[in-house]
């Protein structure tokens, strides 16, 4: 039994000592990979009809560098978002599922363009998806 | 068989059609009763890829083979702003052993109630009820069913949790049933003495990226017909979402005793075409 619950809180320690992993940021490519995501997504929301008229009034180079401030911090990175809250710049926009929906899609082709592994995709659409609530029919 | 590799043929063929907003492998793989689900349970969600104000059609073939049986299922579906989802299907049940046939109709319709399966805390919740009719009543009536036509509601709640296990996503679910049917309607319905019951069904399923998945599931099943035991179902399966308008599942199941045929085992191959 001793030694049962030796070999346990071996295991555990060494389980305990790999988790401490790279950090999100740096699996996401760090400041080029989350450069170059957001340039994916605003790709993507560009050449998408159900979504640019969203965007219509937007300045854009002030939008692409609040989204790369966001990913970054949320990330783990070394940046602050200086924005203001999802739910305050989504007000009145009058989003919808499809198009929370086409936004993910399109994130998600930009990770997969850039190779980010899958653990790593995961992990960061894990920390967005609770945003669909102050995004959507607000 | 011939059916299903039509249909794939088709589906490969048809590249990138028009396809709705949803992440892919959002929609579920079609059930051999028609509905979103994995392979043998309903899930809540939603068939298809049509997103809020989208509207997405699919169809569906299906063949699980077993010692002494074959089941044949295919049907076609509609889905609207991702909360209704309307769907027909055929079943054929060939008796290889005993000889003869056993077929029946299954119109569903399934109505989502809350939460969204990626986006909430909460589970998506649904609502579906299923209306079924023998087209072969005289082996049914001859072994005790009562009617040749019932209805099934059920309640179902499903998630996916990201990065869960292993960093990959995971898709659980739970469906509660009520039902008084026979051997999932094919042996009839009701009876003498039969009552109505509440079956509990689960699934989970391993994403292991995008298109690929890896998934099992447990079906629970009344035994209420004199004659022969009729036992709780089990598969495992792995499905491949090969784009928005194209699913190809396959799978081991387990049916136990099936009208007196025990340890009923075998393969399940489903198509599904998306638009």
């Amino acid at each position: 039994m001793v030694k049962y619950l030796l070999l346990l809180a071996t295991l555990v320690l060494t389980a305990c000592q790999h988790s401490p992993e790279t950090p999100l940021y740096q699996r996401l490519g760090g400041e080029a990979g989350v450069e170059k995501i957001v340039d994916g997504v605003l790709y993507g929301i560009e050449h998408d009809q159900s979504i640019v008229h969203h965007f219509a009034d937007t300045d854009v180079p002030r939008f692409r560098r609040l989204l790369i401030e966001q990913f970054c911090e949320l990330s783990g990175g070394p940046c602050k978002y200086t924005g203001v809250s999802m739910q305050e710049s989504h007000t009145g926009f009058q989003i919808t599922q499809a198009h929370f929906d086409a936004l993910v899609n399109h994130l998600i082709t930009a990770m997969q363009q850039q190779q980010v592994p899958v653990e790593a995709q995961n992990e960061f659409l894990a920390m967005l998806a609770p945003m669909y609530k102050d995004v959507v029919y607000r | 068989m011939k059916k299903i590799l039509v249909g794939l043929c088709l589906m490969m063929a048809s590249g990138s059609l028009m396809a709705g907003s949803k992440v892919i492998a959002t929609g579920g793989a079609t059930n051999i009763e028609g509905n979103s689900g994995g392979g043998i349970v309903p899930w809540a969600s939603i068939n298809g890829y049509s997103s809020s104000d989208e509207w997405s059609l699919n169809t569906f073939a299906g063949r699980v083979g077993v010692d002494d049986f074959t089941l044949n299922s295919f049907g076609v579906g509609a889905s609207f702003n991702n909360q209704w989802e309307l769907s027909l299907a055929r079943q054929t049940l060939d008796l290889d052993t005993i000889g003869g046939e056993l077929r029946q109709d299954i119109l569903g319709i399934k109505y989502k109630v809350a939460g969204e399966l990626l986006y909430t805390a909460m589970p998506q919740i649904s609502v579906g009820v299923q209306f079924k009719k023998n087209r072969d009543f005289a082996l049914p009536a001859a072994v005790g069913a009562g009617d040749d036509s019932g209805y099934e509601v059920y309640v179902a709640a499903t998630k996916v949790f990201f990065d869960a296990v292993a960093g990959r996503n995971l898709l659980l679910n739970a469906t509660v049933r009520s039902t008084d049917a026979h051997q999932t309607g094919l042996l009839g319905f009701g009876g003498q003495g039969v009552a109505r019951e509440l079956m509990f069904e689960s699934s989970a399923v391993l994403l292991l990226n995008y298109n690929l998945a890896l998934g099992t599931e447990f079906k629970q099943k009344p035994n209420q017909l004199g004659f022969a035991d009729e036992q709780h179902w089990r598969d495992l399966f792995a499905a491949w979402f090969i784009n928005k308008n194209a699913s190809v599942v396959l799978g081991y199941v387990d049916l136990g005793d099936i009208a007196g045929l025990t340890e009923q085992t075998g393969f399940y191959l489903s198509v599904e075409g998306t638009w």
